[in-house]
């Protein structure tokens, strides 16, 4: 392959300019010791966010001049951290000096506005929902009453009459005879499931899968404690 | 402190004007000063049951429109001191009656009388509404059949939501069962839900189980009461269910077949 060939070639890379939201890890003290005990100390309340993060240190804010700045041992405290140094910031002579011997790219300090970056605890940073207590009714779901328990369970402590209507978007417990209908997993929730301590459902429905009585007397379940699922496309009925 | 108790059942025809004129007879047999008020507007019946169809000028919706005082209005019963009877309009229907009518007569009568009992139309629509909107207590009439037993428990989840009570949040109306025209070899049979069956169903207390009876019909063409035939099973259970809503506890009689004599197996007796 000849000079005259890679200049023919199509071109191999291109640049781009790109923001970036960074973090900044702002030095105000030389003491690398405290910084190496409050980091871990922050390490602990949020785990995940110190998995190599990248961060430009900025040192222009150090204004302790007393004693000079070991930035190796610095950058070691931070990979330890899990924290992964892009860049340092700062115009002293001394960090400049030590950027280069260690092969630090340095950025010159900006008079952009940054502010404080809330690192939120562990316990809270996880996408998980949060938990809506079941709705517990003590008092008997009487022939024409409708009781739904939006994104939660349902839970009767007494019979259900033939008539009532149970709707949740969760499981529904029945504590009692249960010979009303009976909908659980109504927002299409197919892990949703029905237990009642007498199975004598006018209806029971999970996920839109339903059974009417007719079908339910011929179970074994009809008249006892059961459970029922959703089975591939099929409810499934099973003593408790 | 006064009661204010209704007699109610969803369904017609299953014996709540029998049963608020047996009961409001007892309570005022018993001394306490009750007045009966029937809320069947279009349909009066009490009337005839309580034998005073002959004397009613003023009724219930010419109070609520001020046509007439509460004292014109009230007839007092000619056998039974302290009883007291608020007849129906027979030309209106239920729209002639309104919330605020209502509710205004029924706390004055709870200010004269210790006991009001409503006699509840048939239905949930709003003459049955009315009649137990502002209940303390209610006593729900029951047959031993299963149309019966499902109106009676709409009407219990009406009562548990739409009364007063429950609308301010207060302690709910307290619910009374009764079961009327209950006939033990029926149940023996197996072609009548037994008392067993429906307290099964609506899980509230039993007040009395009337036992099916032709001494209730007489009464009724009569304009006596059942519960002043004293002879009769009918009117006992009716006496006994006035006791236990005051609070007494009594055993309850009529629930098992009755033995025929020789005589009246042979001669085949009356059902």
């Amino acid at each position: 392959m000849n000079q005259a060939d890679l200049l023919e070639k199509a071109p191999v890379f291109q640049l781009k300019g790109s923001m970036l939201a960074l973090t900044i890890l702002e030095l105000s003290s030389n003491d690398l010791d405290a910084l190496a005990i409050q980091l871990t100390e922050k390490v602990e309340q949020a785990p995940q966010f110190f998995q190599n993060t990248p961060i430009i240190l900025a040192l222009d804010k150090c204004t302790d001049d007393t004693k000079p700045l070991d930035l190796e041992r610095l950058l070691t405290i931070c990979r330890e951290h899990g924290l992964s140094t892009m860049a340092i910031r700062s115009d002293r002579p001394a960090d400049l000096t030590a950027a280069k011997a260690l092969n630090i790219a340095v950025i010159p300090p900006s008079d952009a506005r940054e502010r404080p970056l809330a690192i939120a605890p562990a316990a809270e940073t996880p996408a998980e929902p949060s938990l809506i207590p079941a709705r517990v009714i003590t008092h008997p779901v009487r022939s024409g009453q409708q009781i739904y328990a939006k994104n939660s369970d349902l839970i009767v402590m007494a019979a259900v009459s033939a008539g009532a209507e149970l709707l949740a978007d969760g499981n529904i417990h029945v504590y009692g005879p249960l010979r009303g209908r009976a909908l659980a997993g109504i927002n299409g929730n197919r892990e949703a499931r029905i237990f009642c301590q007498q199975l004598g459902a006018e209806l029971l429905s999970i996920a839109g899968q339903y059974k009417v009585a007719e079908d339910l007397r011929r179970d074994p379940a009809w008249g006892k404690a059961s459970q029922t699922c959703l089975n591939e496309e099929q409810l499934e009925i099973s003593e408790l | 402190m006064s009661k204010i108790l209704v007699v109610t059942s969803g369904k017609g025809g299953v014996g709540k004007t029998t049963t608020s004129a047996a009961i409001g007879t007892g309570l005022a047999l018993r001394g306490h000063r009750t007045v009966i008020v029937d809320f069947d507007v279009g349909l009066r019946n009490l009337d005839l049951i309580m034998g005073c169809e002959r004397r009613v000028v003023y009724d219930f919706v010419n109070v609520i429109n001020g046509e007439a005082t509460l004292n014109q209005a009230l007839i007092k019963d000619k056998r039974i001191e302290n009883l007291y009877i608020l007849a129906a309009s027979q030309t209106r229907d239920k729209d002639a009656l309104t919330l605020e009518g209502v509710e205004k007569i029924i706390t004055e009568l709870a200010e004269q009388f210790e006991y009001v009992i409503c006699d509840s139309p048939a239905g949930i629509e709003k003459g049955a509404h009315l009649a137990m909107y502002l209940a303390d207590a209610a006593i729900v009439v029951t047959n031993p059949e299963v149309s019966s037993v499902r109106d009676s428990d709409r009407m219990l989840g009406l009562l548990s939501s739409k009364s007063k009570r429950a609308e301010e949040g207060r302690e709910p109306v307290s619910e009374h069962l009764l079961l009327t025209r209950y006939s033990p070899e029926r149940v023996a049979r197996g072609e009548m839900l037994s008392v067993e069956d429906v307290e099964e169903i609506l899980s509230i207390e039993m007040i009395g189980v009337i036992p099916e009876s032709q001494a209730v019909l007489k009464a009724s063409n009569q304009g006596v009461p059942v519960i002043l035939d004293e002879e009769s099973d009918a009117g006992q259970a009716y006496s006994d269910a006035v006791d236990r809503l005051l609070g007494k506890e009594v055993p309850h009689r009529f629930l098992e077949v009755q033995k025929k004599g020789f005589l009246q197996r042979m001669f085949g007796g009356k059902e």
